[in-house]
């Protein structure tokens, strides 16, 4: 008996130290970039535009670049993934074409990132000559978050209550009167939570947009969704590989910048299911 | 006239459903007709199995054997790190944290998920790719090993947030009986609840290691981007993700070079659906 206590304790050990092991790096990564990233924070380097071949001045076209791409991803991907949610928890019946929706969910979620630039190239900037534009990118992003979208709306939606339905019904209402009128609303806050974490997703992302729209260098904001775009992500990249002698208060600024932005879109998706569930009525 | 409207928004949300098909489908096919042209200058089986990818030389030779060993050697190192650590960290989660820390770690697990792969790169170029040259007494900390680590922190979300919910949705009865004959709680987790969520964590492995195989900038910061046969997991490697991400800007639209990458592509698409189909297959297995 007292063996076997001595072994659940040393095993528990491991386990723990297991946690620790992914819990204590994640931190040191973002305690790191924010201590070395910091000093480079400035009102400047948010508002100008890069210099001196990327070594010096801002990143404020790739700041703005960020979220013409991800704005255009999330204009593209939430209707049709709001849509594709309701069939999926309102409509679809338990056959073969909703088991294979499902499937083409999941690999949609798994096709590689690069897989979807190679994609967007071919379908968007290549087939549809949009070109390597905010358009293309936009598109290219959009496919990408879709899942995201699809799953956590369709949680959200399944959450509101049978009873809902059934008396919205029973009064008369129509299928989709229930569903505009009743189901809808009352799944706003998960489908919102859902849409932000697919915004926060957008907006780091590089591989898919190397080939349909990021531009290397590019001083100017673009005029309109048939052009170039420089994007946060591939900015930190170009800066980290591609440019030597870059000061390493620079890209660690970059790379603060773009953490911040991401990290700050999840911690609102957090609070706003926080204070979802708290005020939740049934 | 209010049959009408519902008949269309119907119609409409019936296709958006069906959407995401028509995209997978979609995807494939451009992969296809793009990629398939490499076929007429390299035979399928040279494709995969040639030993030289100098793709811009005159003639080009096109063999991705480095590339897929290089995905293989960074892949398989990811693993062999992240599932004992990962599972590890599931069943700590799961089973024995209190429900204060159980919340906090959760999100300390989505945080990580949450960094863009290229931050990740760019810290492990300047932290972890310096102290493996110094530990391992390289002439450059780019290896497949400096990959292998960074890529198993991506994988790690994955495997966690998967696993722990497969330990969850074992019904608390199996350990309840388990404690109830006497057992410690070690022996309920190790014999009873991980045999019995034991498809659901290999789910949660397979979808890590899909996680792992299609990931692109980190690999393409870290691990050296040399297209050789890698000797050790020391030395510098090359993958297939990495491949088409640092060349596609430079081949030409309609090139060898181009249509070659394409055919890389078609390569991860069949590897990634594999890897999904397989992981479904487990999840499923689960819930029957």
């Amino acid at each position: 008996m007292r063996n076997s206590h001595r072994v659940q304790n040393i095993a528990f050990f491991f386990l723990f130290l297991a946690t620790l092991l992914i819990v204590v790096p994640v931190g040191l990564i973002i305690v790191i970039i924010i201590q070395k990233g910091l000093p480079a924070i400035s009102w400047q380097f948010l508002s100008d535009i890069p210099r001196q071949g990327m070594r010096s001045g801002g990143i404020f076209p790739a700041i703005v670049g960020t979220i013409y791409l991800v704005l255009g991803a999330i204009i593209f991907a939430l209707p049709v993934g709001l849509l594709a949610a309701i069939y999926l928890s309102e409509y679809a019946k338990d056959n073969l074409l909703t088991r294979m929706i499902k499937l083409a969910i999941v690999n949609l979620a798994g096709v590689p990132s690069v897989v979807y630039g190679l994609f967007g190239l071919a379908l968007f900037v290549v087939f549809f000559k949009f070109g390597v534009s905010v358009l293309s990118g936009s598109l290219t992003l959009g496919i990408m978050i879709l899942p995201i979208i699809i799953t956590t709306s369709r949680e959200a939606l399944e959450s509101v209550p049978h009873s809902f339905r059934e008396v919205s019904l029973s009064l008369g209402a129509s299928k989709w009167q229930t569903i505009r009128h009743i189901v809808l609303p009352n799944a706003i806050p998960g489908i919102l939570t859902g849409t932000i974490l697919g915004l926060g997703r957008a907006a780091g992302e590089t591989a898919p947009i190397l080939f349909t729209v990021a531009a290397f260098y590019l001083p100017q904001l673009p005029k309109s969704i048939f052009e170039q775009a420089m994007a946060l992500p591939y900015h930190l990249y170009v800066i980290s590989t591609q440019v030597p002698n870059v000061d390493e208060k620079v890209r660690y600024g970059t790379a603060l910048v773009l953490l911040t932005l991401v990290l700050l879109m999840n911690l609102l998706a957090i609070i706003i299911r926080y204070q979802f569930r708290k005020k939740k009525r049934w | 006239m209010r049959k009408i409207k519902e008949f269309i928004i119907e119609k409409l949300i019936l296709l958006c459903g069906i959407a995401s098909i028509f995209f997978v489908v979609l995807i494939f096919l451009f992969l296809l007709k793009e990629g398939l042209a490499v076929f007429k200058t390299v035979s399928p089986f040279h494709f995969l199995c040639g030993k030289n990818w100098y793709p811009i030389s005159e003639p080009a030779q096109l063999g991705i054997l480095p590339l897929i060993l290089g995905s293989l050697l960074v892949t398989f190192g990811a693993a062999i790190i992240s599932v004992p650590i990962g599972v590890a960290c599931a069943v700590y989660i799961a089973e024995i944290a209190p429900v204060k820390i159980k919340e906090a770690l959760k999100s300390g697990i989505e945080l990580l998920a949450a960094i863009p792969s290229v931050v990740l790169g760019f810290i492990g170029m300047v932290t972890l790719v310096p102290w493996v040259k110094n530990v391992f007494n390289l002439p450059t900390g780019l290896t497949a090993l400096s990959g292998s680590i960074m890529l198993a922190f991506m994988a790690m979300p994955t495997i966690v947030s998967i696993a722990e919910d497969a330990l969850y949705s074992i019904p608390k009865t199996y350990k309840e009986g388990a404690l109830a004959l006497g057992a410690t709680q070690w022996q309920a987790i190790w014999r009873v609840m991980l045999p019995a969520a034991s498809s659901g964590i290999l789910a949660a492995v397979m979808l890590g290691i899909g996680r792992v195989i299609g990931e692109t900038m980190a690999v393409m910061m870290i691990t050296g981007n040399a297209a050789v046969i890698p000797q050790s997991i020391l030395a510098p490697v090359r993958t297939l993700t990495a491949t088409i991400a640092a060349e596609m800007g430079e081949a030409v639209v309609g090139s060898e070079h181009y249509f070659a990458l394409f055919a890389i592509g078609i390569v991860l698409f069949i590897i990634s659906f594999a890897i999904n189909v397989t992981a479904d297959l487990a999840l499923h297995r689960r819930q029957e």
